[in-house]
């Protein structure tokens, strides 16, 4: 039944985002806490903080972008184990259906509803003072990491999701990925940490990718972190990817 | 063996762990009869109906849906079935309608908001189709379930436990559909732990005891497994809950011996 693979998934997408298009409190909780996290360190915190950018809400967005996903992706696991719980799931699943289609539409939707809360986000950090003189083109690259990083951890929600055993469980999986972020050089220079930290900092995925950005945003070239971001964010959403299936397919055996 | 049987089940076994929860499973319905699957709960009823529908893997015996292997072919046993398991599998924030255009949708069919609205019709389901099912009373939202079970007309529908939970009312509706079900030539396979409902509604029952048939018949032929002395003292016609008490309690005759095990009954 392969022939009906994007038709399928097609519609279950439409179907799980009027999930999200009906309870829009889901959006504004994911754009909530960022843009609280935002006034804390630009209004409380930033003015302590030594960066080489111009203003600090500049240095900090790309990090906060990250921390809006990672929050996003926690009602991606409760959307999908909701489905499980519900049966909805298993009628699909007896269905003459694409299988998968069932998981590329929590994905999708996943996808589309985050795309909504960075909107959201890059909107109030617009009315808090940040600026870009960033391009087109700059944009459409920061717009490309952050789709690639959405779909990479999706499909460690969607893990999550098919193996909890309870809603908190299918959502708390997210904390230590919102946590990420603040052991990187997303909120102070990581050169200020102290030897372990640091290297952990350098060393994990969210400094690249926040690096990344930065650079993309203050016009600057983007050195070999491109190619780390991209390649932190391709290995995870392939092995993530791998995963899911293989915990998929022993689900529906 | 005949091909005239809609579902074909032999010696079908399944065990969760340690756990043995279908011991050598036979059975036989034949196109267009209702079949009462009928037994206590963790008699394995569930368990047979989800390898039937291909959600689960037997670990020994075949089963065939109109012809076609549930390990093999699985995809054309989707194509000829519909399940509608023990809650109803409906989406809480869609309405009534979208669920049923959604499933019209997933199923191909050419014309996904004519068939909604006319199941919509059928299941008394029109002036509510625009609420979200979340608001649905358990009976509406049972009815929902099962509209949604017929569209594409599947020629085989499995109930699993269609009226647990339901109130008296909504039991007779579910009741209703199924008997308009096959009415129209579909084979239903319907599992219940109430007696009556067996007897009310099934062509031929068969009593699932720790993970085996040990009986199967029409209700006739079940209620003539009564020890006669018992009939002699009773003027009506013996109920279904007396029969089952006397076949599936420890006390009774080994039912392996009885005349009307699986393998003698067909």
């Amino acid at each position: 039944m392969t022939t009906h693979y994007v038709g399928d998934t097609a519609v279950l997408t439409q179907r799980t985002m009027r999930h999200v298009t009906r309870s829009l409190d889901t959006i504004v909780t994911t754009a909530v806490m960022p843009i609280a996290i935002m006034l804390l360190f630009v209004y409380v915190l930033g003015g302590a903080i030594e960066t080489d950018t111009s203003s600090y809400v500049d240095y900090m967005l790309p990090g906060i972008l990250l921390i809006t996903i990672a929050s996003g992706i926690a009602y991606t696991a409760v959307r999908l184990f909701t489905d499980l719980e519900s049966g909805i799931f298993e009628r699909f699943q007896s269905m003459p259906i694409a299988r998968s289609s069932v998981l590329w539409a929590h994905v999708l939707t996943s996808l589309g509803a985050n795309l909504v809360s960075l909107v959201i986000v890059v909107g109030v950090a617009l009315l808090m003072g940040f600026r870009s003189g960033a391009g087109v083109l700059a944009w459409l690259a920061v717009a490309g990491i952050l789709v690639l990083f959405t779909l990479a951890v999706t499909w460690i929600a969607v893990i999550a999701g098919l193996t909890a055993s309870s809603v908190e469980g299918a959502g708390a999986f997210s904390y230590p990925l919102i946590f990420l972020p603040f052991i990187s050089s997303a909120f102070v220079p990581t050169a200020t940490m102290p030897g372990p930290v640091r290297v952990f900092a350098e060393n994990q995925p969210v400094t690249s990718i926040v690096n990344t950005m930065r650079d993309l945003f203050a016009q600057q070239p983007v050195g070999h972190d491109l190619w780390l971001a991209l390649g932190w964010c391709a290995g995870l959403l392939v092995v993530a990817y791998l995963v899911a299936m293989a915990v998929y397919r022993r689900k529906i055996a | 063996m005949t091909t005239t049987h809609t579902i074909q089940v032999q010696g079908l076994e399944k065990s969760y762990d340690e756990l043995q929860v279908l011991r050598g499973v036979d059975l036989d319905v034949a196109q267009g009869s209702i079949f009462a699957l009928l037994g206590s709960n963790g008699a394995g009823k569930t368990t047979l109906v989800r390898i039937l529908s291909t959600l689960l893997r037997a670990d020994a015996g075949s089963a065939r849906v109109v012809g076609f292997d549930v390990v093999t072919q699985p995809a054309e046993v989707r194509d000829s079935i519909s399940l509608t398991g023990q809650f109803a599998a409906v989406d809480e924030i869609l309405s009534g309608r979208e669920n049923l255009v959604l499933v019209a949708r997933l199923r191909h069919l050419q014309n996904p908001e004519g068939v909604a609205a006319e199941l919509l019709d059928r299941f008394a389901l029109t002036d509510a189709a625009e609420r979200r099912v979340s608001t649905y009373s358990g009976g509406m939202r049972r009815r929902l379930d099962i509209a949604m079970s017929l569209i594409g007309n599947p020629p085989v529908i499995f109930l699993d436990e269609p009226t647990t939970g339901l109130d008296p009312q909504a039991r007779l509706e579910v009741w209703q559909a199924v008997q308009q079900l096959a009415r129209q030539g579909t084979t239903v396979l319907l599992t219940t732990q109430y007696l009556d409902e067996a007897e009310q509604l099934a062509d031929r029952i068969a009593i699932l005891h720790e993970g085996r048939i040990i009986a199967n018949g029409t209700l006739a032929e079940l209620s003539r497994l009564l020890p006669p002395a018992q009939v002699e003292y009773v003027e009506k016609r013996p109920s279904l809950e007396d029969v089952f008490m006397a076949i599936v309690g420890t006390d009774a005759v080994d039912p392996t011996d009885h005349p009307l095990t699986t393998k003698e009954a067909r």
